[in-house]
């Protein structure tokens, strides 16, 4: 059974490395030995029953049964678990192999056992949402999840901006449990039952009022352990502070847990779904694509930079899921299908890229010894293959052609597209419109990389440490190097890996759709009335190498004889280029913040000090700070007027014992009229 | 007056650039002379009144030579020519005064009466830049008069577009430098790496007195005597400032594009 | 797939070949307007041929990524070029993808241009591609909504898809959706371009140009692929536009010589007129300073919401 095994590999892992913590070499090569191990057998695990087409592939196993009846820990495992078990088997394997490289930076200065045991310990619990067969196994698993994930934000607990960041995540994680228990227990309550098998359907039993609270009560506690927007705010804080493997892991792997809720929950257990939900999640998902980027874009921090496009991601995948919610409305099941492929496409797609992401973060982060692009540059010179896989990344997460995040996009733009022809209502503006915020999104989040990247690793060092930086140990690049190697795959051959969602989305929408979506070597979209449309990577990929001696023999034909100089940057002439004169990351995405200025209300000091002329200045002091509006006008006033009940409240404690027990006497005397 | 007004006005006025190269040159107006000729037979060796009167010491009395009248030097006052007694220097109205070699603009010998015209380019640049060059311009501290006579190129009556030769914004894409001004210990080093920016094969082309020795500057401290000292010059346009027929006429003369007879003399 | 191999070359040819001399066109005749006798209309042939045989000089800041840009702006342009019906309607590569890989594959090219621009540590190349990719962001949507408007018209979004039903019995030219998603797409076709009032491409001053100053650091073989990329990703825009909005001629599959002909004529005519568009607006528009851009954009897209509106409506 490789997935017990995989299971028992991340214990292992854990057990091992903290009883080596005082030997954290062997503590590093055992823990993240054996997690590279785990994830190894879960994606083989994963990929061989989702090939294989099982609907089921474990049926409920009861881990242990507690003494109260229906207390009991139960794993089952469906297409939809091994298709998320499969996202965190492959990130967590990548992550693993660059751990043991990244770990020794933290040789002699933390606990790299305590590290090794924490990361096993996620990859378990997280695997453990994803398999849980019923309520106790699915919250007891989702509580651990956000307590290691607290642990790991503070990690670095000596700086105080990773102990605020820990504290906020803490709190909105457990708003996040709270809203989930509330929903689950509203169905748990209908169902009598605490399994998931008899959670199937059950919302068919609830009011519709009911059903509305509950999928409301759901898409507030998954939305926020996604980081949609407005639920966003803890995620920029706390995925860039954690070690940068951690924060690659929460934000390729651990916010998918949310998405996963979701789709479970919208899809099994809530019944047909009105209009509206697969509108206000369609929405939600177009509202945080375009915050999140246009948040990104304003970043210089480039983890929190990575942090908030999560948010744009996650929006996309929304898209995705919202959209598939309004078609099984409609009653187009083959396009909720398309819809659903989509979303799921991106959730594995950007856990590949945004993973490979933060990895590359985590080099550069090392070898510059900052978070702050404006002391980065000209690392591709110094980090070659470093540099070459965070661009991997960089085109995929901007959708470009023709890797992973393109295809999947085109498939999101293709059921949006097909989307406008199901419903005659208004509400069908909503498909292009959302497409056309999804183009937004996408040309955004270019100019984000070309930003992150071009900032980071081109023109010249900013400062002595990215003067001085150099290549990253091999684990890290062979870490970085399987993600590649996985968006690659992902963008090139989407036909292979469709047919691993074929048992997933039978189980979901009862439609099967890689035979209808797919050609020899690309997508081919087609119903009965028209073709939608098609694409194949791979034959752009093929077409761009057959074409590439165009130029070549151009460069043969006329400049055989042309040699290539290197000459200084054209300067104007002046006394040469400081790095001082290059474009800052502040300055490239100037034109963006005075664009959508009444969104980030840009503010700026400039405080100049002269002796005799304003012209020759002898200190300049400039400040410049954005709103962030979500905390100014949102969660501030709600966190005054929490602060002010709270005020009020006190008058209740007396301090007198007998005033608490008259509480005690009315409570009790209300409990037993309600009863009755 | 309205966009279609203007729209239709230019079409009514058609084309206003003029005919030459194709046609004949415009004529130079009178206030502005064309090329000087000097013949040392007709001098006068006990006068010297032209080396007195030139404001620049473009004229000298070499030992052993009657005259040499240095054209790359010469701010075209004139004054020599009104002076001269036995009219030995003589003003033409003739524009054609670029040459590829700087003694080529020292009149005076036998033989050497006028400038010896610019020869094209050898095959291999003429048939590189023959129908497209790019110049970049370098203002080594010039007073703006050359400057302003290049820019007149840009007009629609001389439309220096036609031939295929623009001026550019960036040394990497051009193929010639355009140098003006004496240049100045400060521009020194603009100059130099402008040239350096430049990719091969390159031109350089040094325009007006200035660009070519110095103009009115010679032999000032704080000047170079001109671009030939800092970079090789491939073209050299006299004047004070050249007429723009002057300037077309050596870019032409350069790349062969004023038609066999007129460039091979 | 199959791949006639025939009009495969023909497209590829046609479209190395026809992008200089359209670009040459569009120069010569606003020279002409301008009362000039202007450079004659295959000068870019001759530029691009003196670049690749001119030696290159690169920065020596410059990474792998400056040496690399050059490639992908050419060939993306190539491959949307060669996604989109010329002359006849099925476009050589249009199994490969359509509409969003055209938009995806000039996506591509535009940002390794801008990594191209930043890579050399100028400062000009720094503020070319923080404004090319600004203003692109902001034109994308434009085009995707008007794009939407006739794909779903067409119920696909494969272009030759689109151009055949458009062209089909229901005349659609003068169907309000059809007009207001052309003015859109014409306003991000002088976007994209480069063009006034956007952008100005035959600017000599460093701090007004946004393509050009991404260019500032190319010199020989380089500068020519990106200069003929820019040209070719014009022809394919304007293809874009004709084709789709006005496939009138287009000849279908297996067509006749004839009848290749005259789509032939009949595209070249459309492009020509396009094209005298493109100068006259030129001609008689001031650039907008930058920060005025986004209006003319947010009006494009406007007009491609009104689009679809009137899709929504009328349908």
């Amino acid at each position: 059974m490789l997935l017990t095994f995989a299971l028992w590999a991340y214990v292992a892992g854990m057990a091992g490395a903290l009883v080596l913590q005082r030997a954290e070499r062997l503590a590093n090569v055992l823990g993240f030995g054996l997690a590279a191990l785990g994830g190894v057998c879960g994606v083989v695990f994963s990929v061989s029953s989702l090939a294989a087409g099982r609907a089921v592939t474990i049926a409920p196993v009861t881990l242990w049964s507690g003494p109260i009846p229906d207390v009991r820990l139960v794993v089952e495992a469906d297409a939809l678990s091994c298709f998320f078990v499969l996202i965190v088997s492959l990130v967590g394997l990548a992550i693993s192999v660059f751990s043991l490289g990244y770990a020794r930076t933290y040789y002699g200065r933390k606990n790299v056992g305590v590290l090794a045991a924490v990361f096993n310990a996620l990859l378990l619990v997280t695997t453990l949402v994803f398999i849980a067969g019923n309520l106790w196994m699915f919250l007891i698993a989702w509580e651990l999840m956000a307590l290691l994930a607290y642990g790991m934000v503070s990690f670095e607990h000596e700086d105080r901006e990773a102990r605020q960041a820990g504290v906020l995540y803490f709190i909105m994680s457990h708003l996040d449990a709270a809203c989930i228990l509330l929903g689950f227990l509203m169905l748990a309550q209908a169902a009598g039952d605490f399994s998931f098998a008899s959670l199937r359907g059950i919302g068919a039993k609830l009011s519709p009022q009911q059903r509305d609270a509950a999928f409301m009560l759901f898409v507030i506690g998954f939305g926020i352990k996604a980081g949609a927007v407005p639920l966003h705010i803890w995620l920029p804080v706390a995925h860039p502070v954690a070690p940068s493997n951690i924060s690659a892991l929460m934000s390729g792997v651990l916010i998918k847990t949310g998405i996963y809720g979701l789709v479970r929950v919208c899809f099994e257990f809530l019944g047909p779904p009105p209009m509206w939900w697969g509108a206000s999640l369609l929405a939600a998902g177009t509202v945080s694509a375009v915050l999140g980027v246009l948040y990104a874009l304003m970043e210089h921090d480039l983890k929190r930079l990575l942090a908030y496009h999560s948010i744009e991601n996650i929006g996309i995948i929304l898209m995705g899921i919202g959209a598939a919610l309004m078609f099984l409305h409609t009653g187009h099941a083959v396009l909720a299908s398309l819809a659903l492929i989509a979303g799921l496409y991106h959730t594995i797609n950007h856990a590949v890229f945004k993973a490979l992401l933060f990895l590359g973060a985590g080099a550069v982060l090392h070898a510059t010894h900052t978070r702050n692009m404006e002391e980065m540059g000209g690392l591709a010179k110094r980090m070659r293959w470093t540099s070459l896989f965070f661009l991997v990344g960089a085109v995929a997460i901007s959708a470009l052609p023709p890797l992973n995040g393109f295809v999947s996009e085109w498939l999101t733009y293709q059921s949006l597209l097909q989307g406008f022809g199901t419903t005659t209502s208004l509400v069908r503006l909503m498909f292009p419109l959302g497409g056309a915020m999804l183009a937004l999104t996408g040309a955004l989040a270019a100019a984000c990389f070309v930003k992150a990247f071009g900032i980071t690793f081109l023109a010249q060092p900013r400062s002595d440490h990215a003067r001085n930086a150099h290549e990253a140990s091999l684990p890290v690049l062979i870490g970085q190097g399987v993600l590649t190697a996985a968006c690659v795959f992902l963008g090139l051959f989407p036909t292979a890996f469709l047919k691993l969602l074929d048992p997933l989305t039978q189980q979901l929408t009862g439609h099967q759709l890689s035979q209808q979506l797919t050609l020899a070597n690309g997508l081919v979209l087609s119903d009965a009335t028209a073709q939608g449309g098609t694409v194949s990577t791979l034959g752009i990929t093929l077409m761009a190498v057959y074409l590439l001696p165009v130029p070549l023999a151009l460069w043969a034909m006329f400049g055989r004889k042309a040699r290539t100089r290197i000459a200084p940057t054209w300067d104007c002439g002046q006394r040469g280029l400081t790095p001082q004169m290059e474009y800052t990351a502040t300055g490239f995405s100037k034109p963006l913040r005075m664009i959508f200025k009444a969104l980030f209300r840009p503010r700026r000091e400039v405080q100049r000090e002269y002796d005799f002329s304003p012209y020759f200045a002898t200190t300049l002091r400039f400040e410049s700070h954005m709103e962030e509006v979500f905390q100014t006008r949102f969660y501030r006033p709600v966190n005054l007027w929490l602060l002010r009940l709270s005020r009020r409240l006190r008058a209740l404690q007396a301090g007198s014992l007998q005033a608490y027990l008259i509480y005690v006497f009315i409570t009790l005397v209300a409990l037993l009229l309600f009863a009755s | 007056m309205s966009v279609h007004d203007t729209l239709l006005n230019r079409l009514k006025r058609g084309c206003e650039t003029m005919a030459y190269p194709k046609g004949p040159a415009p004529a130079l107006p009178d206030r502005h002379g064309g090329a000087l000729k000097v013949e040392a037979a007709k001098c006068d060796a006990s006068c010297s009144a032209c080396v007195t009167v030139c404001p620049t010491e473009a004229i000298a009395r070499p030992a052993g030579k009657p005259v040499a009248l240095d054209l790359g030097r010469c701010i075209f006052c004139a004054e020599c020519v009104t002076v001269c007694p036995t009219k030995a220097i003589t003003q033409s109205n003739d524009h054609r005064m670029a040459v590829r070699q700087r003694e080529d603009l020292v009149l005076g010998d036998t033989g050497k009466e006028q400038v010896r015209l610019a020869q094209a380019l050898d095959e291999k640049l003429r048939r590189l830049f023959g129908r497209s060059l790019k110049l970049r311009q370098v203002s080594a501290a010039g007073c703006n008069a050359c400057e302003a006579d290049t820019n007149v190129l840009g007009t629609i009556g001389w439309d220096l577009g036609r031939f295929g030769i623009q001026f550019v914004a960036s040394p990497r894409h051009a193929d010639g430098l355009l140098i003006t001004g004496p240049v100045s210990k400060n521009m020194e080093l603009a100059l130099k790496k402008t040239y350096i920016a430049l990719p091969e094969p390159r031109i350089v082309i040094a325009l007006g007195a200035c660009a070519i020795a110095g103009g009115p500057f010679i032999g000032h401290p704080q000047h170079h005597n001109g671009a030939s000292g800092l970079v090789p010059v491939d073209l050299f346009i006299p004047g004070c400032p050249p007429h723009p027929l002057t300037i077309l006429d050596g870019l032409l003369r350069l790349l062969d594009r004023l038609g066999e007879s007129d460039a091979r003399r | 797939m199959n791949l006639d191999p025939l009009n495969f070359l023909g497209q590829t040819l046609a479209l190395l070949l026809l992008a200089p001399l359209l670009s040459g066109c569009i120069k010569n005749w606003k020279a002409k307007l301008q009362n000039r006798r202007g450079p004659r209309p295959w000068q870019v042939y001759f530029d691009i041929a003196k670049f690749l045989r001119k030696d290159m000089v690169i920065s020596e800041h410059a990474s792998w990524v400056f040496s690399f840009a050059p490639y992908v702006v050419f060939l993306t342009a190539l491959l949307a070029g060669l996604m989109v019906p010329m002359i006849n309607a099925p476009a050589p590569l249009r199994l490969f993808g359509g509409v969003l890989a055209v938009v995806g594959l000039l996506a591509l090219g535009r940002f390794f241009l801008a990594l191209g621009g930043l890579d050399p540590a100028s400062a000009f190349g720094g503020m070319g591609s923080s404004r090319e990719m600004t203003i692109s962001a902001i034109a994308e949507p434009a085009m995707m909504l008007a794009i939407f408007t006739v794909a779903i018209t067409a119920g696909s979004t494969d272009l030759s898809q689109i151009a055949q039903s458009t062209q089909s019995a229901t005349w659609k030219l003068l169907n309000p959706a059809h007009v207001l998603a052309f003015a859109a797409m014409f306003v991000v076709l002088l976007a994209e371009t480069g063009r006034i009032p956007v952008d100005n491409p035959a600017t000599h001053l460093e701090l007004t140009m946004i393509h050009e100053a991404m260019l500032l650091e190319y010199s020989g073989r380089y500068l020519a692929f990106m200069e003929w990329g820019a040209s070719i990703k014009q022809l394919v825009l304007m293809t874009l536009l004709v084709n789709v909005f006005f496939p009138v001629g287009l000849a279908g599959p297996q067509a006749s010589v004839a009848a290749l002909g005259i789509s032939l004529a009949a595209y070249l005519a459309k492009l020509l007129a396009l094209s005298a568009v493109v100068v006259v607006v030129e001609t008689t528009n001031a650039k907008m300073r930058l920060f005025r851009v986004p209006d003319l954009l947010s009006t494009a897209f406007v007009l491609a919401a009104l689009a679809l509106l009137s899709t929504f409506l009328f349908q």
